[in-house]
């Protein structure tokens, strides 16, 4: 199905199932430990080997020698991979590292071998003893020595939003100068794990030259293309499963290395292989979000009318890797007629730098939104009145572009009235609780809505169940249930009646999940598949698809009545969704209000999160439950970036120092109080015949700036240097007794 | 294998900064080809229960509760996310205590009575904290939830006993089912997903159907 006309009046909009806050569909099986993740499936293999990643012990340079005659000698080792035994593999453009290093090294915890045992007791056992001497050559680990001396470097990732290296309307510096209230200001935010919960993990299978791959992944068809390339073998002999994925914020959305070395340890050992990557490998083995500086200039008359706006990026990455493209929303989110935005590339030795959680707009929104802020108290304005001054319903840099919808004054005005922002004291620093100070913050939230072809396949069985498959993975976003109550709604049945199938190399391409872009995709993909399934049903009894409804299990024309077994069992159609050229004629993006209150401990400058709010504008929300969720988990993110999240790098050695859990913090239950999130009722008919967009990462874009505005308000310090720890506050508190 | 690594490291690294280049060599304890006596892995029986079942074992000694449970007796609702005692995922309760089953050996449990996930409800018969779960939605990517649900039912027990938690004003006076009570005692189960809002919700729902004290 071809989308390049706005929506119209559709199925969907009966609303008889989509729209609702319906239970997840896996929830049972999450809630009992019986839905099967990649390193679980005893049901597959019931005795493969085990694998262990050894990962290299310096950051970069080569690799002299290895022996492993003491680890193959070890009780119950079957095989040691390294890669001299790999054979020859390839990089596939998505990796900016190889997934195996040899005789490079290109950084830290790069996997250098896998030991092959019968347990993985004697697996983990034997890896140390492979003996490996390194010749290890200087590398490149701080950021800081490279601003303002990096080169500016475009990106589109083909995760989120790709940016010019450098963009220019008007003449920013001429009107930067001439204008009466003006800041130019500087911020930092760290490297950031994505630390989901359950560590990368591939249990691999070889059939003769075919090999199928239990993993968790967030895009299945990436998976196999990318495997493909690696291994150099045929994308046809690789299948790709994943049917639950704990977690993968971006961690997951290309495959690592638990993927190739289980495959190649399988292939070695003539026999199934399961590896997962310990805890401590995650943060140095796999990808992370790079660090950024950001320096930010907003020049505006009196009354508040934003006239020059820059935004200027400096990250890092591996050569040949790619910049956090932190400027894109300030592409978008405001007026003003001159502009500058530029991303630039630092080259650095530390682990690949790659798409975490909203890349880009998460740490892009940190430092604008909280510029925005200081700009505000500069002009004397309240911050969210400034905000609905320079907003714009068109694409600042091209104005014939209009906004598909865009209500982030909507946003803005319902949560300053929800939250009570008119109790905010503008003067920071005022407002006492016992030992607490108390402050709000806001901050706008915006992301774009990135459009993606998705297809699935429809069956309706001889007895009236509606079987769903699709690659689509459900990462926790709640992607079978959506997907369970958009063919509901299509195809006039039931929920309980729906199965979903997902997750399978062997089903029709989806969109995956990434991006925000999963949901109205993948569901976009569904509702193409049962339109040809309403069309060849009408077709088979003689009609129009105009002319028949479906309903309440049945297919009705005029007055007759037929059960959907009898119209359409054994009925099975494919289809996909493909779009035109709306996502250019439009900018297509989503919108939120971000509200915080916090209190700061007086004495110990201890930050405590008191309350959050968001307001999001984002289209039809499909299911209002699983979409809250993905918000105030995203809002969870938003506090930890905020806080805490920080991957402290050793300049000398090159690597995560605090790789772990209780080294690298999250927040935790302690840390977050109840929150609150209003969907506005809106549609978007240009975005999808769903009317819907992303949500999962708009929840966390603005989050970080609105806690940093509220400490601001709180206590009158401003922390331009994530994470605002109470080191970065306390000698800078306001008096007490 | 970290350990010994990073010890390396660190001691040439302090003496080679500035060094334009230097060889690195991590080497293992053992350097023949001959594995060394010691390195023969030791076995052992044990027995225990989990989910009113008697399981007996012949186990590496090295194997945790959590591998003996997840990769011998098949029961992979425990989770691990972290086998550091850092994350929550594994959480099982043993002998009616809530515990990290990656931090502890399997062959110290010898007669333990171990309630895992699987052993507080199944799909067809939820147990009501696993039902207040779904309900409202206090998980998403279902990585941690097993631990999350498995510590819940334990916290409430924890509060039914009397035992104070580190934000209980008074150590004498029973604990009550605050949402401060509940963040404090869940806070060794991280949810990256960020479901922690409903969890203390499901929690509450529980704590208030059974009569714990609010």
């Amino acid at each position: 199905m071809k989308f390049d006309q706005p929506a119209t009046t559709n199925p969907i909009d009966q609303l008889k199932v989509i729209g609702y806050p319906h239970d997840r569909i896996d929830g049972p099986l999450k809630t009992t430990g019986h839905a099967p993740y990649a390193y679980e499936r005893h049901d597959i293999v019931a005795d493969p080997a085990y694998g262990f990643i050894l990962g290299s012990a310096i950051a970069k340079g080569r690799i002299a020698s290895i022996d492993t005659g003491a680890a193959l000698a070890a009780p119950g080792v079957l095989k040691v991979v390294t890669w001299k035994e790999a054979g020859p593999l390839a990089k596939s453009k998505n990796h900016t590292a190889h997934l195996l290093a040899g005789p490079e090294v290109e950084h830290y915890d790069q996997a250098v071998a896998i030991v092959v045992a019968d347990s993985f007791e004697n697996a983990r056992a034997a890896a140390k003893l492979v003996r490996i001497d390194y010749q290890r050559e200087p590398g490149r680990f701080d950021l800081s020595q490279q601003v303002g001396r990096a080169p500016p470097k475009g990106a589109s990732s083909g995760e989120g939003s790709g940016s010019e290296p450098v963009d220019r309307v008007g003449d920013f510096e001429a009107a930067y100068a001439s204008a009466p209230v003006k800041i130019d200001r500087s911020y930092s935010t760290p490297d950031q794990s994505h630390s989901m919960m359950e560590p990368h993990a591939t249990l691999a299978v070889w059939n003769g030259d075919r090999l199928t791959v239990w993993t968790s992944n967030q895009m299945i068809a990436w998976a196999v293309r990318d495997l493909s390339e690696t291994l150099k073998i045929p994308k046809e002999n690789v299948r790709v499963v994943s049917t639950y994925v704990g977690g993968g914020f971006g961690a997951k959305l290309w495959i690592r290395s638990d993927a190739v070395m289980a495959a190649l340890a399988a292939r070695a050992a003539g026999r199934p292989v399961k590896v997962a990557l310990t805890r401590p490998q995650i943060m140095n083995n796999t990808t992370h979000r790079p660090a950024t500086v950001q320096r930010i200039r907003l020049g505006a008359g009196h009354d508040g009318k934003i006239t020059a706006i820059a935004h200027e990026s400096w990250s890092g990455d591996l050569p040949g890797g790619k910049p956090e493209t932190s400027v894109s929303q300030t592409k978008l989110l405001y007026a003003g007629a001159n502009r500058l935005t530029a991303d630039y590339l630092a080259t650095l030795d530390l682990p690949e730098g790659n798409a975490m959680r909203a890349p880009g707009e998460a740490p892009g929104l940190m430092a604008l939104e909280v510029a925005m802020d200081e700009m505000a108290e500069a002009l004397g304005q309240d911050p969210i009145a400034f905000r609905i001054l320079n907003d714009t319903q068109v694409d600042p840099e091209k104005p014939g572009r209009a906004f598909s919808h865009r209500n982030l004054i909507g946003c803005l005005e319902l949560g300053a009235d929800r939250f009570g922002w008119s109790r905010r004291n503008p003067r920071p620093g005022q407002v006492r609780a016992g030992r607490w100070l108390v402050g709000m913050g806001v901050a706008a939230g915006f992301r774009n809505n990135l459009l993606m072809k998705s297809a699935a396949r429809v069956e309706v069985t001889r007895d009236g169940r509606v079987v769903v498959s699709t690659d689509m993975t459900d990462i926790g976003t709640g992607s079978y249930t959506i997907i369970a109550q958009t063919a509901a709604e299509m195809l006039g049945v039931p929920m309980e009646t729906v199965t979903v199938n997902l997750g399978d190399s062997s089903f029709p391409a989806s969109s995956g999940s990434g991006g925000q872009w999963g949901g109205n995709n993948s569901t976009a993909g569904v509702y193409a598949a049962c339109q040809k399934m309403r069309d060849e049903v009408a077709q088979k009894l003689g009609s129009n698809s105009a002319d028949i409804h479906f309903e309440g299990g049945q297919v009705q024309m005029g007055d007759r009545r037929i059960p959907l077994a009898e119209a359409a069992g054994g009925m099975s159609v494919e289809d996909a969704i493909e779009y035109g050229d709306l996502g250019k004629t439009y900018q297509q993006s989503t919108f939120a209000g971000h509200f915080v209150e916090v209190g700061v401990d007086a004495f110990t400058g201890e930050v405590r999160v008191r309350r959050m709010l968001a307001v999001c504008a984002a289209g039809r929300i499909l299911n209002p439950k699983s979409a809250r969720s993905q918000v105030i988990g995203a809002m969870t993110m938003g506090v930890g970036a905020a806080l805490m999240e920080d991957a402290v790098v050793d300049k000398r050695i090159g690597y995560f120092v605090n790789h772990d859990l209780a080294e690298y913090h999250v927040p935790v239950h302690a840390d977050i109080p109840h929150q609150e999130v209003i969907f506005l009722d809106e549609t978007d008919p240009i975005s999808s015949p769903m009317k819907a967009k992303g949500v999962g990462e708009l929840g966390l874009c603005g989050v970080g700036a609105a806690v940093s505005n509220a400490v601001y308000n709180a206590t009158g310090v401003r922390v331009r240097d994530y994470p605002i720890t109470l080191d970065k506050l306390i000698e800078r508190l306001p008096e007490v007794a | 294998m970290y350990e010994a690594v990073d010890a390396e490291l660190s001691r040439r690294g302090v003496l080679a900064v500035g060094a334009a280049s230097m060889a690195v060599s991590v080497a293992p304890a053992v350097g023949s080809a001959r594995p060394a006596p010691e390195l023969q892995p030791s076995t052992a029986h044990v027995a225990f229960e989990v989910n009113g079942e008697r399981q007996a074992l012949e186990l590496d000694t090295r194997t945790t509760l959590l591998d003996a449970l997840r990769e011998h007796l098949h029961l992979t609702g425990s989770k691990k996310g972290c086998d550091h005692g850092q994350c929550g995922a594994c959480t099982v309760i043993v002998d009616g205590r809530r515990i990290n089953s990656c931090l502890t050996l399997a062959v110290m449990h010898e007669g333990s009575r171990v309630t895992t996930i699987e052993g507080l409800g199944s799909p067809g018969r939820l147990n009501p904290m696993q039902a207040a779960f779904v309900k409202h939605d206090g998980y998403q990517c279902g990585y941690c939830t097993p631990g999350q649900i498995c510590s819940a039912v334990a916290v409430l027990d924890e509060i039914r006993a009397g035992i104070p938690s580190h934000v209980s004003a008074d150590l004498n006076a029973p604990s009550a089912t605050t949402s401060d009570e509940l963040r404090e005692r869940m806070s060794g189960n991280i949810c990256r997903c960020g479901a922690y809002s409903n969890i203390i919700k499901a929690m509450s729902e529980v704590a208030e159907a059974s009569g714990t004290p609010a």
